[in-house]
């Protein structure tokens, strides 16, 4: 698997909607995200990873209900692909053993 | 937005609409959804204000690429130009086109007689803007011209005097490449062995041959250098040696000049000034020939303005410049002539044609003018039958608003309903644009003997195929443009469900309106047509019936060319009496039917001083009035029994008011110096055109000054006998020439030929505007009548009579032909009015002739609608209301 497949925007977004399932959809990503990194997200930014993903089979989606404050429009809710989870845990192994490697003092050193 | 019960923020609207405009349909809803939600939580937690100051940036952010993309659809469409595609369009349209013979052949048949029509004219407009153009330094050659203005009106001519040319040659050597000098194309005879003929040719300065870029096919141009030489046309050689070689042999010209012949060129094509050039002989020969000439050019004689001066221009000069330089050169050389402001100029040979003509305040006012007017008559009529074409379609087209519906209902997109309706209309244009040339190409003869051309169509010209392709292409697509754009537009529900009335209503009402319309556009350039042909003939009429003062039928004249027949006046009387073919002969300077020669000098008792006096003068013998039939007001004819009379003095009315004389009988008139007598007064002889008041004439005795022998034929015997009779006496007195007469009434009808050819083109144009018209109208009439049918069932039932029905269905067309009317006559009035200016002698416009024209539109107009509204009416109501 090239490294290349998943931008770190996209990874962060994969995570999220793994977090976020079943009520995983852009709106509720970038708030999330936001959350967790203190940054503007826009949905639109959030809605071209998602589609993005999609292409790539990571998630998958299926529309959802209706609500007044959409003004009557449905949302699109994203889930993990089986495909999706062994990337994600792919890339995490990869850090994880990067990780372990550092030795303690330059950990010492950073903070 | 802010009402008390829910305060709830709204998102601007502006996003919805940019983003359900750019946005992909199949992901509108979400995009939309998740702004709208942004927006709430974001006013929520936020305030509405922050919310909104951050909404553009959410918005932008959507402006993607992968967003924009529209998703393929689920279902291939065919390619809409796919051969089966294709192929079904057009069986459909051709089923169309059988199912409705009709309205087929009205349809097609209209476009291609205006097609026909407009490319006559284009062609005709072609070959008058194509003219002179065989000569290859046709934008280096000018005719050296000068202007005058003579009592405050502008003339110009291109008469000129012999030493301008050698002037322009030796003082202006920069400025011309070559300078030629020409007398002017008459006839002469050409006789060879035993073979006489009377040719019209030219004597040119050498250089000529070089100047007019001639093809030669034997000799070279060259030839012309040996001043006893001469170049023949093809088709003169041909006639005078057959298939011998012509080169070498001796050719007698006007029986007193043996020339050589050195020389054979390319006849010169029907479409260039020198195309009646049938010959040229060398300039050096004319004047050692005649002696006027040699005197002219001997004494550098600027006073004598008779001969035509061509130059080319040098490489770097151009010809205003040139004109400029040379405009001042009659002044310098003529200085009495000041007072008239002369003027030489170079007329470029791209504008002899078109160009040449000034009207009395010095605009140009030449033939551009027809082609400008011709012009416009072929856009109008072709104009015309496209707003047939497209009006037959547009009432067709609520026929097929059904049929669209179930092509759309069982899938058919909309652009495929498109291709059929333009591959319908595409169709039948490029039916029209092949039976417009096969009419074209039938009606040419026709044309090219009224238009006086030898047209042909321009089979090989690129442009000709390309221009007619493109606008037959063109009329399909506007022609088509209404059924494909707004009948595939139909809903599918609206027009299935709808009942037969209701998407009628839909259809008609926008449509009616602009039908209407184009049918009064149609009928008001028709019904002007009509008026305008009518006041031209009547114009024609009109100067025709003038009295002309003496008597045109059985005089023939006979040009004296050659040096025998002088000097033998009454011997050849007496011998022509004899015959008893001819009741009387004589000669005289000028034609009856021609007064070609307008002198100065005269002087009598009372003249204004200021006045720059002009006579037309013409030297008769004493036989000449008992010739021509000639009528005195006062006075008497030239009598044999005075001897005073060879200094006697004929005028006419107009001239003794011109001269303003009283009881002008036995005054006395001075030309020259030299006192004649006035011994009569003659009631005025149109010589000139009929259109133009008579010129202020004198008639003088003189048996040296002799142009033309005028012959009175016995009214007592066939005319054929009579020239037979005739010929034998020319023979034995003028064996070296053809006996070539005129018919001085033939003569004198030449001077309406122009007229006629407008009129008579007027009204090929005025018929075929009508034809046009009708066919449109027939088909519209037919169409009413059709869609009313059922109400014409209803009527017939509830007991109206065929009269009744014939009424109300002819009532609207009758209207709209009534206001046609009264737009047209004002336009026809002021068009013709303004053309009628152009004639002193001139018709009024009298209002018959509107009325006449009127009517006859109407009833053209009823013919054409009673046909269809007679046999609507006449129709059994049972058939018309059963059928559903």
């Amino acid at each position: 698997m090239r490294r290349s497949d998943l931008g770190e925007f996209e990874e962060v977004v994969l995570l999220a909607v793994a977090v976020l399932v079943p009520k995983a959809y852009s709106v509720m990503i970038a708030e999330e995200l936001e959350r967790e990194t203190g940054q503007t997200v826009s949905t639109g930014a959030v809605h071209a990873a998602l589609q993005r993903l999609e292409q790539k089979g990571y998630v998958t989606s299926v529309l959802g209900e209706a609500t007044a404050e959409r003004g009557g429009r449905r949302k699109r809710l994203f889930t993990v692909s089986a495909l999706g989870g062994r990337v994600l845990t792919e890339v995490r192994s990869v850090r994880n053993r990067l990780w372990d490697r550092i030795v303690p003092p330059t950990l010492l050193e950073w903070s | 937005m802010k009402t008390p019960k829910t305060p709830r923020p709204t998102a601007p609207s502006w996003p919805d609409r940019l983003l359900s405009w750019l946005v992909a349909p199949h992901l509108r809803e979400e995009v939309l959804g998740d702004l709208h939600e942004r927006f709430h939580r974001r006013a929520e937690r936020l305030g509405e204000i922050r919310a909104r100051r951050g909404y553009w940036r959410e918005v932008l952010a959507y402006l993607r690429l992968s967003n924009l993309k529209r998703k393929p659809s689920a279902y291939s469409s065919p390619f809409f130009l796919s051969p089966v595609m294709l192929r079904n369009y057009f069986k459909i349209a051709q089923r169309n086109l059988l199912k409705h013979k009709g309205y087929s052949l009205i349809n097609i048949g209209g476009l291609a007689t205006g097609m026909a029509v407009a490319m006559l004219i284009g062609l005709w407009i072609y070959d008058e803007w194509s003219f002179d153009t065989y000569h290859q330094k046709y934008d280096r050659i000018a005719k050296v011209m000068q202007s005058a203005v003579v009592n405050g009106e502008f003339g110009a001519g291109e008469y000129m005097p012999i030493p301008l040319g050698n002037e322009l040659r030796t003082a202006y050597a920069d400025d011309f490449t070559s300078v030629v000098l020409s007398s002017w194309t008459r006839e002469h005879i050409l006789a060879y062995g035993d073979t006489k003929l009377t040719k019209t040719g030219n004597f040119m300065s050498p250089e000529a041959p070089d100047l007019l870029t001639l093809k030669m096919l034997k000799g070279t141009r060259e030839g012309l250098k040996d001043p006893s030489a001469i170049l023949l046309s093809q088709s003169v050689s041909e006639v005078l040696f057959g298939d011998d070689d012509p080169l070498g042999k001796i050719v007698k010209i006007d029986n007193k000049l043996n020339v050589k012949v050195t020389g054979i060129y390319e006849d010169l094509p029907h479409n260039t000034e020198f195309r009646d050039m049938t010959f040229m002989a060398p300039w050096d020969l004319y004047v050692s020939s005649e002696s006027w000439v040699k005197q002219a050019q001997d004494n550098a004689d600027w006073g004598n303005n008779s001969w035509q001066i061509l130059a080319q221009l040098a490489p770097k000069a151009d010809f205003e410049s040139v004109s400029a330089k040379i405009k001042n050169l009659r002044l310098k050389h003529v200085p009495e002539t000041a007072y008239m402001k002369p003027e030489v100029f170079l007329h470029p040979m791209s504008r002899w044609h078109l160009y040449t003509g000034w009207d009395k305040s010095g605009n140009v006012e030449g033939r551009i003018q027809y082609v400008w007017l011709f012009g416009i008559i072929g856009v109008f009529v072709l104009f015309l039958a496209c707003i047939n074409f497209m009006n037959l379609s547009t009432a067709r087209s609520e026929k097929r608003a059904k049929e669209v519906g179930i092509r759309k209902a069982i899938g058919s997109l909309r652009s495929q309903l498109i291709s059929q309706f333009f591959s319908e209309s595409l169709l039948v244009v490029a039916i029209a644009f092949v039976i417009s040339l096969l009419l074209v190409q039938l009606l040419l003869p026709f044309f090219n003997e009224v238009a006086d051309k030898t047209i042909a169509i321009l089979w090989a010209n690129p442009i000709f195929w390309l221009s007619g392709i493109g606008f037959s292409f063109l009329t399909g697509i506007l022609a088509g443009s209404y059924p494909a754009f707004y009948l595939s537009s139909f809903l599918p529900v609206k027009v299935l469900k709808g009942t037969g009335s209701s998407s009628r209503f839909r259809v008609s009402r926008f449509a009616s309106i602009p039908r209407k319309v184009l049918v009064v556009v149609q009928f008001t350039v028709s019904v002007t047509l009509i008026i305008g042909t009518i006041i031209v003939f009547r114009q024609i009429q009109y100067a025709k019936n003038r009295p002309i003062g003496y008597d045109r039928s059985g005089l023939i004249t006979i040009t004296m060319n050659t040096p025998e027949l002088y000097g033998r006046y009454n011997a050849l009387r007496n011998e022509l009496l004899q015959t008893g073919a001819v009741t009387e002969m004589s000669t005289s300077s000028t034609p009856v039917t021609n007064l070609n020669s307008r002198l100065i000098g005269f002087d009598w008792e009372g003249k204004d001083p200021n006045l720059k006096e002009q006579f037309g003068t013409v030297a008769v013998t004493h036989d000449f009035g008992k010739t021509v039939g000639w009528q005195f007001i006062e006075g008497r004819d030239f009598s044999r029994a005075f001897s005073t009379d060879s200094s006697g003095m004929v005028l006419n009315e107009t001239a003794v008011r011109y001269m303003g004389l009283k009881d002008p009988v036995g005054k006395t008139v001075k030309w020259n110096g030299k006192p004649h007598q006035v011994i009569g007064i003659v009631k005025d002889l149109v010589m000139g055109s009929p259109f133009e008041p008579v010129y202020q004439t004198v008639f003088l005795l003189s048996y040296e000054w002799a142009g033309v022998i005028n012959i009175r034929l016995n009214p007592n015997q066939s005319a054929s006998e009579s020239l037979a009779k005739i010929e034998t006496v020319f023979r034995q007195f003028n064996p070296g020439s053809p006996f070539d007469y005129k018919f001085s009434d033939q003569q004198y009808a030449l001077k309406f030929a122009t007229e006629e050819r407008i009129g008579r083109l007027a009204s090929v144009f005025a018929v075929l505007a009508i034809f046009i018209s009708c066919l449109g109208l027939f088909g519209l009439a037919s169409f009413v009548a059709e869609q009313r049918t059922k109400e014409i069932g209803v009527r017939k039932v509830l007991g109206a009579s065929v009269f009744n029905l014939w009424r109300l269905l002819s009532k609207d067309f009758v209207m709209l032909v009534v206001i046609a009317f009264g737009i047209a006559t004002p336009i026809a009035y002021y068009f013709l009015h303004n053309w009628l200016q152009k004639y002193d002698y001139r018709t009024e416009i009298s209002w018959w002739i509107f009325a006449v024209s009127g009517f006859g539109a109407l009833a053209i107009t009823l013919l054409t609608v009673s046909f269809q509204s007679i046999k609507a009416a006449l129709m059994n109501p049972v058939k018309s209301l059963r059928s559903e």
